[in-house]
């Protein structure tokens, strides 16, 4: 990990020395314990603030769409994929996008780490290679990192890049992915149980739309629920209308989403609604084989179709 | 309107409102000719006309039922027919994700029904709305995001 982060730091240098890149995005140690922020260097001299460790979870594509010149990203496996659909879907340029990709063998969810700490503050964090120490006053615990690791990363078939521009460190062991486990039961379960189960998490969403305005696939100029001319989604935190809102945005990310977390791990009420997009995103591999942000050639599957394409739903 | 208050003058016997979602250029010319024909057909069902089954936002659906539709039917031409080329193709797509999507959030299957129907099918558009009227009677009141006052 150290010297993947020496390295990065010295391919940021080279870049903005040689003038390839007018920007780097990457993450660099935030100011609470364990937590990393995402950081923008211009000038060189700056690069040793880059970190790369299993706390770099923010997905930073979503800041491509609003920077203009090239730019070089640190990216992880679901980064890249990010990255891929937005050059599909022409939001950006691949030329004007450099990619330092980074193997990753999953982000430690930090929302796992709150619910071990139980209230105690927590004062500084140590990493190494398989644990983490965690300190504070009149505690000190150390925890696996395999038992922190991010629900999206469980089930990641990319932690090597599919694309990229240079690679840091080299690639990694990739566990063979099956079917989605807890998909799989949940949609075992009666109607009516399901049925309560989304509600009840609904019923939790604040409506600050958090999760759209992280996800790297959301960029419409108006999003659907912010149209005024008449306003026809319902706004209001009712259980009915956020799972509407959640729903919708499932499928408007159906065949995008790569199911990077980040929605999950942004939203303050800690709703877990990520069993949608793992439906869909199963759903569009099952009637389309296709699966998002592997490769440019492909285009997204709900904007083509084929004669022959699946229809035993219709009568 | 003058239809729906006699449907539910008799408030003991309870009678499945649909919404059907049917295309300018086929479905609703076929509702055309059944009603031309005098073929009978359920009056549960209340038609909406829409550009192209491509027209159709997938929140059509949600809102129908938000409102409290009992069940709704989506319709258009058949896959080669449609008088924008491929606008049917396109929302076939989207339409197979909707109805997986609905079902597995535990939307009970048949309340969200899709059909082609072509100009010339009449006769099969009374028969699909008979049919859709008793498989969504057979289910009863849709409960599924109606808002309890």
């Amino acid at each position: 990990m150290q010297e993947c982060e020496k390295e990065l730091r010295k391919v940021a240098e080279k870049l903005l020395a040689e003038k390839k890149v007018d920007l780097i995005i990457g993450y660099e140690e935030g100011s609470l314990p364990i937590r990393t922020r995402p950081v923008f260097i211009q000038e060189t001299g700056e690069t040793s603030r880059l970190v790369w460790n299993s706390r770099c979870e923010s997905n930073l594509c979503s800041y491509l769409k609003t920077i203009k010149g090239r730019v070089g990203i640190v990216a992880k496996g679901c980064d890249i994929r990010s990255i891929v659909g937005l050059v599909k879907e022409k939001q950006i340029k691949r030329e004007d996008v450099f990619i330092i990709a980074v193997p990753c063998a999953g982000i430690i969810d930090r929302k796992k780490i709150e619910d071990i700490l139980d209230g105690r503050e927590l004062l500084e964090g140590v990493e190494n290679d398989s644990q983490i120490l965690l300190k504070g006053e009149g505690f000190e615990e150390k925890v696996d990192k395999d038992k922190l690791v991010h629900a999206s990363c469980k089930s990641c078939g990319h932690r090597n890049p599919v694309l990229y521009d240079t690679l840091i460190g080299k690639e990694i062991s990739q566990p063979e992915i099956g079917e989605c486990s807890d998909l799989e039961e949940f949609a075992s379960k009666p109607g009516d149980e399901r049925w309560a189960y989304l509600n009840s998490e609904a019923a939790e969403c604040i409506r600050c739309y958090a999760c759209r305005n992280v996800c790297p696939a959301c960029y419409c100029p108006q999003c659907f629920v912010d149209q005024s001319l008449p306003t026809w989604f319902g706004r209001t935190p009712h259980p009915s209308d956020s799972l509407i809102f959640h729903m919708i945005r499932t499928l408007h990310t159906a065949g995008r989403c790569v199911d990077c977390g980040a929605c999950s791990r942004v939203c303050p009420m800690n709703i877990e609604l990520r069993m949608l997009n793992k439906k869909a995103e199963k759903d569009v591999k099952e009637l389309y084989h296709y699966e998002a942000g592997i490769n440019l050639e492909e285009l997204p599957p709900m904007a083509t179709f084929k004669m022959d394409d699946p229809q035993e739903f219709i009568k | 309107m003058e239809e729906s208050q006699v449907v539910n003058k008799d408030s003991s016997k309870w009678e499945p409102r649909i919404i059907a979602f049917l295309c300018n250029w086929c479905s609703y010319a076929g509702a055309d000719l059944a009603g031309i024909g005098r073929l009978q057909y359920p009056p549960n069902v209340r038609i909406i006309r829409v550009p192209c089954s491509g027209r159709i936002n997938p929140y059509f659906v949600f809102k129908s039922l938000q409102q409290g539709v009992d069940g709704v039917l989506v319709s258009g031409c058949h896959p080669g027919d449609c008088h924008y080329i491929s606008g049917n193709l396109v929302a076939r797509r989207r339409f197979a994700v909707l109805k997986r999507i609905l079902e597995f959030a535990g939307v009970e299957k048949g309340r969200v029904q899709f059909t082609w129907i072509s100009a010339a099918e009449g006769e099969r558009f009374s028969q699909v709305i008979k049919e859709v009227t008793e498989e969504v009677g057979a289910l009863g009141p849709n409960k599924r995001f109606v808002k309890e006052n």
